[in-house]
């Protein structure tokens, strides 16, 4: 049969070098230029927008790292009335600086060199000079020349644009301003002035809060992901909890938020705010994810190893607990610190168990009311003061640090400790 | 002696109970005449001691710490300063609260005379209950202690005996996800079953108008329509994030698979990837500080007038931009996934890369990357902070992006923070608002897991 006749498709050959052709794959690579391009396009914006969120960021947030400072004559021995160097030294200096009413001198002092209600100095000036006499007590009996943080709006103003009346002070004391690193911010708690707030506070809250999510969700996680991976039956009971661990690692977070309040705040009765019931709340959320990293990293293990150590005699347990888990030990602290990672830079699930409250001590215990970084940082974000602008950029400059720092160690246990088997 | 240091006690107790455990054993193992008469290693019989004395007494703690607080009170009531107390049960147990808040050093000064009476029975009682807790509690260390050390023969399987211990521990910790999750589900039911026994499911499902704060008395059932809520989730994560995450995340997903060099790709793939680690307090602060005024303006500019400074669309570009690397993994492994032979035929046919992955690769791969999408869908209706820090608190109804519109998560917010009583409407209205969204995502990620697992099957 001749199958050129019944072909339905033209017979005569394509002409490859005519121009009908030639124009048609001119258009088909024109195409595949246009899709690359596109590809590359999107990949370049996507990281873009990372570098310009880091860019905001960064230009923000590293002036709430400095503060702005105006010299202030003290002329201590008038001042005081002659206060002796050795009565702020050894024990008793706190108590005697406090009778002494440091406070009143640096008002008085500003008042003579700039003028009564000048309202220049940051109300925590004081502060500066107290710490200044407990550093060095000799200069109570010299005059002196410290230089203080300012009032927040000066502040705003000769960093950037701030507004009309801080704009010309900032004018007329232009030689006199300078900037200094504002050591304050890391050593202080929450405060109602932005000159004198600090993010001591939150990441000791931050801290507490990780120790007890850490230490509640790192051995049920291993140990479930052990028992999952290496002991469970195949039934409807490991049905059920497979199931229910992929869920919870797919539930928002505030959802968590909203079974801690029900169960540790209102069954329980835990107190409010605290850094217990946040990390126990981060706990339950973290917990899946260690899970899931361990069970990989015990299922990455070779079955030899196992098989070598039932051969020479060991239990099943032993097997697991001496060598199995050893070996996927670097794999599963890979997973538990990206999961820590995750519970540090949450804030969601923290504001329904009350951890959003203002906190102006750093919290001693676990059960002190207790905030936290990220919580933190939307506190301040509400804020109408703009000097909380920069404050808000720097504290999330310091988050931003940590959550790379614990991602770098992540990455590096695994390529240090990780066996390709 | 409070009931830490009793717990430190006890389990430095336990650990004696370890030490002395193994000594005897291994003592045992010195005289055996011959290798492995004696069952068990030392350090099994060791933790056989231990656990015995520590696991009763803490058990019988724990039960203790719930049982005696009632057993305080009782014997409290008995005491003669008892006699003169109201008979009304509210006033009575506002009194002993406070008494025993003073007794137990939380408050210093009472409010009502009544409780200064009370407060040193109280602190007998206490003191009179917790010492035969402790005393207890030690007795019970030691005499399981002595009976599992007793018990130490040569032919004890203590190991046996550990080790069913150990499974049963593995167990406990993975019924704690069950627990959890029935945990999730039962407290989101019953504070909800509260609520909608207050408001009619159906208002709530299907009205339209929101406004919690109007709502005078417990038994107002307007202002809990939560239509515009569903509508600002959808719209802002469901709609605009998406147009923002999809394209951006396939097309990059495709470009670092198929076209980059594999030195560009080592160094973008992980960048991308910061991109999901930047915590969402940040992305709402740039939604908040930077995106939403720029589009504000823009908006003005080109002659949109009601513009407002907290705009879905300044939420719904930052949360897309957030999911990104979500859409871009999904759709990696999936374009993976499709057998190389489908690429290579259409490329031996002489297709141009585009075409195959146009036409052939995306087709094949569509089921993985749908999947994939509804999972980012399920992400970004549960994300919070973005919403709350830009996208309003105003229910509106509205389809233009520049207005403000409110989501399920920016009210569960709203009604749970500040000053809240426990039984009204409108803090049971955040849980009722909480099933929803747990469920809603729950359907989406078994309705996503489903389509992921048939495609994957059709490959293998």
């Amino acid at each position: 049969m001749n199958s050129a006749a019944i072909s339905p498709v033209d017979p005569t050959p394509t002409d490859w070098r005519g121009e009908v052709m030639q124009r048609r794959i001119k258009k088909r690579y024109a195409a595949e230029r246009r899709f690359k391009t596109l590809g590359i396009g999107s990949v370049l914006l996507s990281a873009s927008f990372l570098a310009f969120l880091l860019f905001v960021m960064v230009g923000n947030g590293l002036r709430g790292f400095t503060q702005t400072e105006l010299p202030l004559d003290l002329d201590f021995p008038a001042l005081t009335g002659g206060a002796s160097a050795s009565q702020f030294e050894g024990p008793n200096a706190e108590a005697n600086l406090k009778s002494l009413g440091v406070q009143e001198i640096v008002d008085a002092g500003i008042d003579i060199q700039y003028g009564e209600n000048s309202e220049l100095f940051s109300a925590g000036a004081w502060k500066a000079v107290r710490s200044a006499i407990l550093q060095n007590p000799n200069i109570v009996e010299q005059k002196t020349t410290l230089t203080l943080p300012v009032e927040s709006e000066i502040d705003v103003a000769y960093k950037s644009d701030g507004s009309k009346a801080a704009e010309q002070i900032v004018a007329k004391f232009d030689n006199e301003l300078s900037t200094g690193f504002n050591w304050n911010f890391l050593s202080n708690s929450d405060a109602t002035d932005p000159m004198q707030v600090g993010i001591w506070g939150a990441l000791k809250g931050s801290l507490i809060t990780m120790i007890i999510t850490l230490l509640m969700a790192f051995p049920i996680g291993v140990l479930a992901a052990l028992y999952l991976e290496e002991y469970a039956p195949k039934n409807r009971i490991t049905d059920l909890i497979e199931v229910s661990i992929n869920n919870l690692a797919a539930v928002p977070s505030i959802i968590f938020g909203l079974l801690g309040l029900a169960v540790f705040l209102n069954i329980f009765g835990l107190p409010r705010s605290a850094a217990l019931v946040g990390g126990l709340t981060l706990a339950l959320m973290t917990m899946p994810v260690i899970v899931i990293s361990g069970r990989n990293a015990v299922k990455s293990v070779p079955p030899s190893i196992r098989e070598a150590a039932l051969g020479i005699g060991a239990s099943p347990i032993q097997v697991v607990f001496h060598h199995v888990l050893p070996l996927a030990l670097p794999g599963i602290l890979t997973g538990t610190i990206i999961g820590m990672a995750r519970a540090l830079g949450e804030t969601a699930p923290l504001l329904m168990i009350g951890m959003r409250a203002f906190i102006a001590t750093p919290p001693n215990g676990v059960t002190d009311p207790a905030t936290v970084l990220p919580v933190q940082i939307f506190l301040w974000s509400d804020e109408v003061n703009r000097g909380f602008v920069e404050k808000t950029s720097a504290a999330i400059i310091v988050l931003l640090l940590f959550l790379l720092t614990m991602n770098a160690l992540a990455i590096y246990l695994r390529n240090r400790f990780e066996t390709r088997w | 002696m409070n009931t830490t240091t009793l717990l430190i006690l006890v389990i430095g107790l336990g650990l004696l109970g370890w030490v002395v455990g193994r000594a005897k054993a291994a003592r045992l193992v010195a005289a055996s005449s011959s290798k492995g008469s004696v069952h068990s290693l030392p350090n099994y019989h060791g933790w056989y001691v231990a656990l015995w004395g520590v696991v009763p007494a803490i058990l019988f703690l724990s039960i203790w710490n719930i049982v005696s607080p009632a057993l305080i009170t009782d014997a409290a009531l008995t005491s003669p300063a008892a006699e003169a107390l109201p008979k009304d049960g509210f006033t009575r147990g506002s009194i002993l609260a406070e008494a025993r808040s003073i007794a137990n050093g939380d408050q210093t000064k009472a409010f009502n005379p009544l409780s200064t009476s009370m407060v040193e029975p109280y602190q007998a009682a206490t003191s009179y209950y917790q010492t035969i807790g402790m005393v207890a509690a030690l007795l019970l260390v030691f005499a399981c202690g002595a009976f599992a050390w007793l018990k130490i023969k040569p032919e004890l399987r203590a190991r046996t005996k550990i080790e069913r211990v150990t499974m049963m521990t593995l167990l406990l910790a993975s019924l704690i996800a069950i627990v959890t999750t029935i945990g999730i589900f039962v407290s989101l039911i019953f504070e909800s079953a509260r609520f909608f026994s207050m408001v009619s499911p159906i208002d709530f499902l299907f009205g339209t108008e929101w406004n919690p704060k109007a709502v005078a008395g417990p038994r107002g059932e307007s202002g809990f329509g939560a239509i515009p809520l569903f509508w600002g989730t959808v719209f802002i994560g469901a709609i605009i994030a998406m147009i923002v995450a999809i394209p951006l995340g396939l097309m990059s997903a495709i470009y670092l698979t198929q076209y980059a060099p594999p030195t560009f790709r080592a160094w973008m793939k992980p960048i991308l990837e910061v991109l999901a680690g930047v915590p969402t307090v940040v992305y709402g602060y740039f939604a908040a500080l930077t995106v939403a005024p720029a589009l504000r303006d823009f908006a003005v500019s080109i002659g949109i007038s009601n513009a407002s400074s907290e705009s879905a669309l300044a939420a719904g570009v930052v949360m897309g931009i957030m999911i990104i690397p979500f859409v871009s993994s999904m759709a990696d492994d999936s374009i993976a996934a499709v057998p190389s032979a489908m690429r290579d035929g259409s490329l031996a046919m002489g297709a141009t890369k585009s075409e195959t992955i146009k036409k052939v690769l995306i087709p094949a791969a569509l089921p993985g990357v749908v999947g994939g999408v509804l999972l980012a869908v399920s992400r970004a209706i549960g994300e919070t902070m973005i919403v709350v820090m830009a996208a309003g608190l105003a229910a509106n109804m509205t389809a233009n992006p520049f207005s403000s519109v409110t989501t399920v998560t920016t009210q569960i917010v709203q009604l749970l923070t500040g000053d809240q009583e426990f039984d009204s409407p409108k803090t049971l209205a955040a849980f009722a608002l909480g099933l929803v969204l747990f469920i809603v995502t729950l359907l989406l990620n078994l309705i996503a897991l489903r389509v992921v697992k048939k495609y994957r099957e059709a490959y293998e």
